[in-house]
């Protein structure tokens, strides 16, 4: 199936557009903006709307809502005056818990919530209410992390996109953010509102103005500079612009639309359009690291250096060298899947049928092992996830087999090692039969001494083309 | 009417994980214990304060952070399920809990006169923040006795920690004058941790005490620094030290809530009583008590 994000949509976070519009010619405005793009988003056909708000902090990892149908009344903390907030959403569970399970896969601490009277942060009340008030759309909302780097939301959004390919959604991204996040530390009256200073005014035109010729990633390679110059400090930062530009492949030549841009109690509000149409006018530069796989501080609760995760422990910092996959008859070579450790080639084509060479759970481009490897670059055995590497090695067959044009439900035969039966099969198995298992093909599994790299499993496949 | 006082004031720290380790019947998660050190601390707390007599317990919380002013909880009641956004699965609870909106009230109009930006909140539909809860259950359980409820102003974010100290001495001072004038007797309650860097990542049994620990040495020198200003009597140190000490320790005195206590007690130059010290998911964590019906011009 082919997911694909169909819409990005940046919105201000304040509740005045909600519950007080008519207080401020600018609010009304915010609102008119909302509507249009709530008739966009419904003229997309979009079947989810993702929601990362800057209103809702998490510390530990990213925590993304489950909760089916969250029902509770909110009240702002600041703006209490304006009227309270009666708010029933139509949330996606199930893929809030396959984007959680994909961030694991991909080394993010993350966690689903669905808890009664869970309180929702009021962005994402906000969002949700004026873009999707009939709940046709089932959404997702995820946190903000107060200590993700560039490199944490870059790979949250590919985990998400993992998903949205995986099942094939139409997905809307919408970033839940002011522009300046100063307001006024006074009460004022709503015809005094304006953005809080002209400096703050400028900067946010300028950031309007780049987003207008649809150069997200530029934003987004601006965003510290932003957040220093224009943002509270200890706020959330302006972070979601690396989140949605990864969402949109690090491009920046989207085509953008700057829908309302109005002060909202001296902060910066805008509703911003982005539409994934190229406009043929810029191009990817992207200048930092295009992170697959997150391997920051992770285990900071041990106090017992030998079980601190370091890099080396995820990726592999000794093995057999990688190979170029030969070229010859009948080869099939992937740039989707990892190199092999050795003169092969990924699969070979004879007659009808397909035959692949051991496929492991390695990432191709990072050589990092999803779940870790199984010891150490001393040898040692370290703790790992059979359940991510089993999923890895599904996702790396998938990627073999679309190459020679073949797909999942055309394989014949698996044979299966694994280097712990004991530990281990429960967990495969359990990934089997959510995967593979549903395709029917015949199983053998074997229980082996060890593979050439620090994995756990590895899989031989027969598939027709 | 005779003179109201402050009988005593306290640092009395927020942690969810705290009430999550108690068990008790309003919150819904239970443990196997946990963070004993700092629970044990808290026994100590209110086993001294149930010896002083006091009416009300004046609080203030960096959990209801307010960008615009100073809030006060504006009604006499309320009532609901608090469920933490950031530890769900630790804190679920149940409160049910009464403000003294007289009291409330009247340091409003006081800080309102003294140039203040304040407002109360009178919304039913309002949330009461978790570190509120937390702090008013760890000292209060029963949530027998009244409650005023102050929000944290974040003016360090906006501004500097010189800015937020200047508006919360001010705070403090007409909080002192406000409960002096009501004839009151008051407990002081700044519901705030010391050095404030988290853990990322929880483990599977979050009471699982062989993984706490402080997050950093230089967290841990920090703390220590503040607490043996604390037990030697050098409240104005703590003051004098508290841009560098909310910057270094990324401590959340940053709310205000210390400079607002340390002000309510006219800056104590007598000795806190440290009751526990202990650190949660990283965090340090001190609960202090400064006995001040016990020393004579203390805030009288």
């Amino acid at each position: 199936m082919n997911g694909s994000i169909v819409g990005s949509y940046v919105v201000p976070v304040h509740p005045h557009p909600l519950l007080v519009p008519e207080k401020n010619e600018g609010w009304g405005r915010i609102r008119a903006a909302f509507d249009e793009a709530r008739n966009a988003i419904k003229e997309s056909g979009a079947d989810l709307l993702i929601i990362y708000s800057t209103t809702w902090p998490s510390i530990i990892g990213h925590q993304i809502q489950a909760d089916p149908n969250p029902q509770w009344t909110l009240v702002d903390h600041d703006f209490h005056d304006l009227g309270s907030m009666d708010y029933s959403f139509n949330i996606d569970a199930e893929f809030a818990e396959a984007w959680n399970e994909a961030n694991h896969n991909r080394g993010l601490q993350s966690r689903t919530v669905a808890y009664h009277g869970f309180p929702i942060d009021v962005g994402s009340v906000v969002a949700l209410k004026l873009l999707n008030p009939d709940n046709a759309i089932p959404a997702v909302i995820v946190s903000s992390n107060v200590y993700a780097n560039r490199s944490e939301t870059t790979v949250l959004a590919k985990a998400c996109l993992d998903v949205i390919q995986k099942t094939g959604r139409k997905a809307v991204a919408v970033t839940a953010m002011s522009m300046s996040n100063r307001m006024f530390t006074e009460f004022i009256e709503p015809s005094e509102d304006r953005i809080h200073s002209l400096k703050d005014d400028e900067w946010n035109r300028k950031v309007l103005e780049f987003l207008e010729e649809g150069r997200l990633e530029d934003v987004a390679q601006l965003s510290r500079t932003i957040h220093q110059q224009i943002r509270v400090q200890k706020v959330v930062t302006f972070k979601p612009m690396w989140w949605l530009s990864a969402m949109n492949g690090n491009r920046n030549n989207l085509t953008g639309r700057i829908l309302a841009y109005e002060a909202l109690h001296g902060a910066g509000g805008a509703v911003v359009q982005l539409d994934p149409t190229s406009t043929g006018m810029g191009d990817k530069e992207y200048d930092e690291d295009d992170v697959e796989y997150y391997k920051g501080e992770r285990n900071v609760l041990s106090a017992d250096e030998d079980a601190t995760v370091s890099e080396e422990s995820i990726t592999p910092s000794t093995g057999p060298a990688l190979w170029e996959p030969p070229e010859g008859k009948g080869a099939v070579n992937s740039k989707a899947a990892p190199k092999p450790v050795g003169m092969y080639p990924h699969a070979r084509q004879v007659g009808d049928l397909l035959y692949l060479s051991g496929v492991g759970p390695r990432q191709p481009g990072t050589n990092t092992i999803p779940g870790g490897p199984i010891r150490d670059g001393e040898g040692n055995p370290v703790e790992y996830d059979i359940k991510a590497q089993t999923r890895a090695v599904v996702e790396n067959i998938a990627r073999i087999l679309e190459e020679a044009g073949s797909s999942m439900d055309k394989i014949v035969d698996v044979t299966s090692f694994l280097v712990d039966m004991d530990r281990d099969f429960a967990g495969y198995n359990e990934v089997w039969a959510e995967t593979l298992g549903h395709y029917g093909p015949t199983r053998t599994t074997l229980a082996i001494r060890a593979l050439p790299t620090p994995i756990a499993v590895e899989m031989k496949v027969i598939a027709k083309i | 009417m005779a003179k109201g006082s402050i009988v005593a004031g306290c640092i009395a720290p927020h942690p969810p994980h705290l009430v999550y380790a108690e068990n008790p019947p309003q919150n819904e998660p239970t443990s196997e214990g946990g963070w004993e050190q700092l629970r044990w601390g808290y026994e100590r707390l209110r086993e001294s304060l149930s010896k002083v007599d006091h009416d009300v317990l004046v609080l203030l919380s960096p959990h209801w952070q307010t960008y615009v002013g100073t809030h006060f909880l504006g009604l006499s009641h309320f009532e609901g399920l608090s469920v933490d956004p950031v530890f769900p699965n630790l804190f679920r609870y149940e409160y049910n809990l009464n403000i003294d909106v007289e009291l409330s009230q009247a340091i409003h109009d006081k800080a309102s006169n003294s140039g203040l930006a304040v407002k109360m909140m009178k919304n039913p539909d309002f949330r009461v923040d978790y570190g509120t809860i937390t702090t008013g259950h760890m000292v209060n359980p029963a949530f027998d006795k009244p409650l005023v409820v102050i929000s944290s102003n974040r003016s360090t974010d906006y501004y500097s920690v010189e800015v937020m100290q200047e508006m919360m001495m001010e705070l403090g001072r007409v909080t002192r004058e406000a409960i002096e004038e009501s004839g009151k007797k008051a407990v002081i309650l700044a519901s705030n941790s010391l050095s404030h860097r988290h853990f990322t990542t929880e483990t599977d049994v979050p009471e699982d005490m062989s993984k706490e620990h402080i997050a950093s040495h230089a967290m841990h020198l920090w703390d220590m620094r503040i607490i043996d200003y604390i037990r030697t009597g050098q409240a104005q140190r703590i003051l004098d030290e508290m841009p560098e000490f909310t910057e270094q320790a990324i401590a959340e005195s940053d709310g205000g809530g210390l400079t607002w206590l340390l002000s309510t007690l006219s800056v104590p130059d007598y000795p806190g009583i440290l009751h526990g010290y202990g650190t949660i998911i990283g965090t340090g964590n001190a609960v202090v008590e400064w006995p001040c019906h016990s020393h004579e011009g203390g805030s009288q």
